[in-house]
């Protein structure tokens, strides 16, 4: 049966033949998932909020309540953010919720998120950092091992986090580690990077650079605690842009060039399969290409559509737990070469502090 | 209507340990699951007023008490408490399985209902007027809040004060009044025939008993409240009983700080505060004698608005 929470990401409309049974369910599932200020913008936006049960109204406005605050909370870290990195003289681009959010995309709707995300040149990354640190943001991470991984290998320095406020920064140089197979050229991505309009100094990746960074984050990572949230994410990033053909027409031959075509034919797919998302027949088949032999594409349907639903007892047969393990393991694959993997996965187990 | 005395205890307990019940507390429907004995004693002893929905199809929050997976349950019994599928703390000892209910149960209001602005603190009502008792913890706050109720005030809630946010007006969520250690002997001797839950040794808040709401409270429920006095108590021993006259702006501070969710709500908290701090006089008020304490809230209720 497919979760009711699911029936009403796919059709809003459908919401007022619900029962008060439904609902609890419903909020239950879009709890799990920290959906409910998401779930009542796309109400909202199909006309069908003003209908609904007292008690499932309350629901409602009690997330809401949490999501103005939080949307006023980004709003100043971005501030905050933007002034200790003015004197840079260099463009900052905000990626993902942030980015969502300043930018005013449905996607940033209601869209709970901890982390702001933010891109800049490989060579900048030094001055940012001590830019950081002039204004509260410490690295949080004392972990030898861990700053080495970081600093070495991934794609961002380790997480900042303001002394005071708490908020936590990932200063990225690129979208995908040093070490994994696929390198997506952050130039590209600056150099088509738009400005935020009404934020100065504030720029967003292009729409189809974008999508592929959130699929990118979605399908070849392998933390996946808010799946159901990043993949909702595509769908309404997709919705959006999706009234422009130009950006259809751009996506496959982009994701090809970013090294990226294999996370879109997955997004792509998982979004048509579960939330129905409209993708024209063209852009599938382009996306196509990178399609993967049947045997494992039959193993990632039955891993990612248990990983991406909301984690609630009601969606789980079960396999839940192994599936996420799983994932986390190709997450690790994807990023690292098998003997650095293996490397690492013995210092995580064995030689970290266990706090971390 | 029906009601939770409706159950005998074999069946109440029954129930908690298969389908659970929907407890109807204030506003807030409730779906509890639970195996412990000890929940279902309390809960039968102190919820006995409240209503009770049969095969409800909506509650507002799903929770249970129930022991961690493991062998740690043969070796050292433990309790946690379950919020739909998921663990907001770490578990505790067995036998302070029900404490961790009714903290449970105030976490969810705390942490979810941000249609009210939420204070820590008490509050009870006589003759259509409020007050509101904060309680930084050693204030003696709920030691005077039993005391109050069991003098004919009416009980609207000892931990949560929800504040309506478009009148100021306190909305009732009635529920046990939570005694630690040397008051539960206290309430005890001022109370004869108090209706108490075990008292539980060795909290993080010491040893702790809940008392039961006045019955007359629960069914006055729906009854809104405005509140005409903010008072800080500070029970120190051998103090005299005074009350002193508080600035709306220390007052509105120090309210401030015990909201739980007063950040949350931002602007419509400031407002919300706002208006009951400039609907209602503010004081600090030191007392070491319960029937002064009485006395002087007493007199300040029968004095003309």
């Amino acid at each position: 049966m497919t979760p009711v929470l699911l029936q009403l990401l796919r059709q809003p409309a459908m919401a007022p033949g619900l029962t008060l049974a439904d609902w609890d369910l419903a909020l239950r599932q879009a709890a799990s998932a920290r959906l409910e200020a998401s779930l009542l913008a796309m109400l909202e936006t199909a006309g069908v909020a003003a209908a609904l049960p007292e008690q499932v109204r309350a629901h409602f406005t009690w997330a809401q309540v949490h999501a103005a605050r939080h949307g006023r909370a980004v709003l100043w870290e971005v501030e905050r953010i933007g002034a200790a990195l003015a004197g840079l003289d260099m463009p900052v681009i905000l990626l993902k919720g942030g980015a969502y959010a300043l930018a005013g995309l449905p996607s940033g709707q209601g869209r709970m998120f901890s982390d702001i995300d933010i891109l800049v040149p490989k060579d900048m990354l030094g001055p940012v950092e001590a830019a950081l640190m002039m204004h509260g943001w410490r690295s949080t991470d004392e972990d030898a091992y861990n700053q080495t991984y970081y600093r070495k290998w991934m794609h961002e320095l380790p997480p900042m986090q303001h002394g005071q406020r708490l908020s936590v920064i990932d200063v990225h140089h690129a979208i995908l580690p040093e070490t994994a197979a696929a390198r997506p050229d952050p130039r590209k991505l600056r150099a088509a990077a738009l400005a935020i309009p009404g934020h100065p100094g504030l720029q967003m990746l292009a729409p189809a650079d974008m999508v592929l960074h959130s699929a990118v984050h979605l399908f070849y990572d392998g933390e996946l605690d808010h799946g159901m949230r990043d993949l909702l994410d595509l769908h309404r990033l997709l919705q959006h842009f999706g009234g422009d053909p130009a950006f259809w027409a751009q996506l496959a031959p982009r994701a090809a060039e970013l090294q990226v075509g294999r996370v879109l034919f997955y997004a792509l797919r998982y979004c048509q399969r579960l939330l129905h998302t409209p993708v024209p027949a063209a852009v599938s088949a382009a996306a196509d290409a990178a399609r993967p032999a049947a045997p494992l594409l039959a193993l990632m349907d039955s891993l990612f559509e248990r990983v991406l639903l909301p984690h609630h007892a009601s969606c789980s047969d079960g396999l839940g737990a192994l599936a996420r393990f799983l994932l986390y393991l190709r997450g690790n694959w994807l990023r690292m070469p098998p003997l650095m993997l293996a490397r690492h996965l013995f210092h995580k187990a064995f030689l970290s502090s266990k706090k971390h | 209507m029906t009601t939770v005395a409706a159950l005998s205890r074999p069946e109440l307990g029954k129930r908690l340990r298969t389908t659970g019940i929907y407890l109807q507390t204030g506003q807030f429907i409730t779906h509890v699951t639970t195996p412990f004995a000890s929940v279902a004693d309390a809960m039968h002893l102190l919820y006995a007023d409240y209503p009770l929905l049969d095969a409800a199809p909506f509650a507002d929050f799903h929770v249970g008490v129930a022991p961690p997976a493991g062998l740690r349950r043969w070796l050292r019994p433990q309790a946690r408490f379950v919020y739909d599928g998921t663990h907001p703390f770490l578990p505790l000892p067995a036998d302070q399985a029900f404490p961790m209910f009714e903290w449970g149960l105030n976490w969810c209001v705390s942490s979810r209902a941000h249609t009210y602005l939420i204070l820590h603190a008490a509050v009870v009502e006589k003759h259509g007027r409020a007050a509101i008792l904060p309680a930084p913890p050693g204030s003696g706050k709920s030691t005077l809040c039993a005391a109050l109720v069991s003098r004919g005030w009416r009980l609207l809630s000892d931990e949560l004060t929800l504040i309506r946010p478009a009148d100021g007006q306190l909305v009732p969520l009635p529920r046990p009044i939570s005694l630690k250690n040397g008051s539960i002997e206290v309430m005890r001797a001022y109370q004869p025939g108090i209706v108490m839950s075990t008292p539980v040794a060795d909290t993080t808040k010491g040893t702790v008993a809940h008392v039961k709401a006045p019955s007359a409270s629960v069914a006055r429920c729906a009854e809104l409240a405005r509140a005409a006095w903010i008072i800080f108590p500070r029970y120190q021993a051998g103090a005299p009983t005074v009350l002193t006259p508080l600035s709306r702006g220390r007052a509105f501070m120090r309210e401030a700080e015990n909201g739980f969710n007063y950040s949350v709500m931002g602007p419509t908290g400031f407002d919300a505060l706002g208006k009951v701090i400039s609907q209602a006089e503010s004081f600090d008020f030191s007392y070491s004698v319960l029937d002064e304490a009485i006395a002087l809230f007493d007199g300040l209720a029968a004095a003309a608005p």
